[in-house]
């Protein structure tokens, strides 16, 4: 993995980014131009309208997506041309994810989807073992560390999801729309959690959210219309 | 690689339907194995028996025993072949043996076997007259004491003992010495015109390598054909047919249980696709998805194949003896596992392709 010293303090630095997918003859431009920085420890609110880009940016900083044209540095490592293996390996130790529709492991319990992280990457063994059980009892399911999803709440489902997300100590955590499965008050006891979480360990993070008032428990909210990133408000 | 153990483990429900079918497949191979293997046996254990690493025929008999003939001065043409280290005569005829209680027209199907070199489980040669009989004869009403009565001419021979596992051409054996043999071919067919020198076969035995002293013998003499054991057994009426069909049938099989693994696996990785692009999404390799699915196959394909052969096994202690024609071996047993897990690797590879065109951005929404 290449580094590079300019970027060496920000979690995120994407620059003149641009995604481009072709269908058939035509093409559909879905980020277009975005520049964007996410400083360590802050957490920028992403908000747009269903097919604006959201996305597809996450899906660039976190390195699942390549841009066509641009530059995107995460964490002093700089991505852009990085191949599909690199990226394998680069979200296995620098990002982390929640997604939309949770998506844990559903035979395993929340403990061991905590560890599948090292699992798949580092191998550390009884250091992860250690770690995740921190991780559970900072959330505050560590009397759940044995359930099956199927055995917990919707709420506790997503906290084992930012748990594991937090397993590989990341520079940047991406959440795709946290609370969109959750009523007012699960989603909002998620946001706080996401924000503490955050905020304690240092870790920025980009929220994809169509919800507004998510947005409160962000440092600056993006909005993004048409794969242009638009205006942005600090809170 | 684990978290595919604990899916196994937790999620037991899910590969039963799987396991299932693999047993089937699994006992349906160990059966067809152990039928050709007993069948084949039935006709050719007198013939691996021996203690030789050459059957030596006449040429013009194209390799089988009734139309060999070796006379004494090829015979000593052979022995004199550099490297021959043993030679002992073979010869073997086919007949119907009244037994004393028995029915005047319930014949028991003998092959009468003349010999020098003791076969292995066969004491030598025993006096003018006597014979060690095959015990699959027991089920014919032969008793050791018994004097049986051999052939139209009614040959008599006494029965001094009982041997296993010497059958020929599916009949029971007598094992007598070259004249006993003689003397009942000569009166039972006495078209044949067997001088007192002569044998049907030899069992040579030689130093260093089996095939290049075949081909020396047969080119010194110019008048044999020199054949190992195995192919020697192969020679036996009936069996390289019986041989290939069974093999193919149990290589259709293969192709089924190959064809059955590989539809279930895909189903499963259809399944699994959002579950891969979220693993793929945390930074899992394609490498590790598919080791685990075919780590999955190798494990279900090993349940149903311990399973399947204990059933095999049960079934071989189940089946009366002589009924059917079946023999279940450590070897049989470990060929048919081996067989199918070539086909769990071969069956789960066609979904590596899936694995590998799941997309990590699937885990997190479509394009917006």
């Amino acid at each position: 993995m290449s580094t590079t010293n300019v970027a060496v303090d920000l979690a995120l630095r994407m620059e003149a980014v641009r995604k481009v997918y072709r269908v058939g003859d035509s093409e559909i431009v879905a980020l277009d131009h975005a520049d964007l920085t996410v400083a360590p420890g802050e957490i920028v609110a992403l908000v747009g309208p269903s097919g604006s880009g959201k996305t597809t940016l996450c899906s660039i900083a976190g390195g699942i997506l390549s841009a066509t044209s641009g530059r995107v540095v995460v964490g002093g490592t700089d991505i852009s041309d990085f191949s599909s293996k690199e990226l394998t390996a680069f979200r296995q130790s620098t990002v982390g994810f929640v997604f939309q529709s949770v998506n844990l492991v559903p035979f395993l319990t929340a403990r061991e989807n905590l560890l599948v992280v090292d699992e798949l990457g580092r191998r550390t063994g009884s250091a992860a073992r250690k770690r995740a059980d921190a991780i559970l009892g900072e959330l505050g399911i560590a009397d759940r560390a044995n359930n099956l999803p199927s055995q917990l709440s919707g709420g506790q489902r997503q906290r084992v999801a930012i748990g594991r997300a937090l397993m590989n100590e990341p520079r940047l955590v991406l959440f795709d729309e946290p609370t969109s499965a959750l009523d007012t008050k699960l989603g909002e006891q998620v946001m706080t959690v996401i924000r503490n979480e955050m905020k304690n360990r240092g870790i920025a993070a980009i929220v994809v959210t169509h919800d507004e008032r998510n947005t409160r428990y962000c440092d600056r909210t993006v909005h993004i219309v048409d794969g242009r990133l638009e205006g942005t408000s600090s809170h | 690689m684990k978290i595919a153990l604990r899916e196994l483990v937790r999620r037991p429900s899910r590969f039963i339907a799987a396991t299932g079918i693999l047993t089937l497949i699994s006992l349906l191979l160990m059966f067809l194995g152990g039928l050709a293997d007993g069948l084949i046996a039935q006709s050719t254990n007198a013939i691996e028996a021996q203690r030789g690493d050459l059957l030596v025929f006449s040429t013009a008999s194209r390799n089988s025993f009734v139309r060999s003939r070796i006379d004494s001065s090829l015979r000593e043409a052979i022995t004199s072949v550099p490297g021959v280290t043993e030679v002992g005569g073979l010869g073997v005829a086919q007949l119907g043996a009244r037994v004393p209680g028995n029915g005047p027209r319930d014949l028991a199907d003998v092959a009468l076997f003349g010999y020098e070199i003791a076969p292995r489980g066969v004491p030598s040669s025993p006096p003018d007259g006597q014979a060690y009989a095959d015990s699959s004869l027991k089920a014919d009403g032969v008793r050791k004491g018994q004097t049986i009565l051999l052939g139209p001419a009614r040959t008599p021979v006494e029965i001094i003992g009982f041997v296993s596992e010497t059958n020929y051409s599916g009949q029971g054996s007598l094992w007598a010495s070259l004249t006993t043999w003689r003397t009942a071919l000569r009166a039972n067919r006495p078209q044949e015109q067997l001088g007192d020198d002569v044998v049907q076969a030899l069992v040579v035995n030689v130093d260093g390598a089996a095939h290049a002293a075949a081909q020396l013998i047969d080119t010194t003499t110019g008048a044999t054909s020199s054949l190992t054991v195995r192919e020697a057994i192969d020679e036996v009426g009936g069996v390289r047919a019986q041989r290939n069909t069974f093999n193919s049938i149990i290589g259709v099989t293969g192709f089924i249980a190959l064809v059955v693994i590989a539809l279930f696996f895909t189903l499963l990785t259809v399944e699994r696709t959002a579950l891969y692009g979220v693993l793929k999404a945390i930074g899992a390799r394609s490498r590790t998805l598919f080791a685990g699915l075919a780590l999955q196959a190798v494990v279900v394909t090993i349940i149903a194949s311990i399973i399947a052969g204990g059933l095999g096994l049960i079934l071989d202690a189940v089946i009366p003896a002589g009924s059917v024609p079946y023999q279940l071996s450590a070897s049989r047993i470990v060929t048919s596992v081996v067989l199918l897990l070539f086909a769990a690797i071969v069956g789960s590879s066609f979904s590596l392709r899936r694995v590998l065109k799941i997309d990590p951005a699937s885990a997190i929404g479509s394009t917006s």
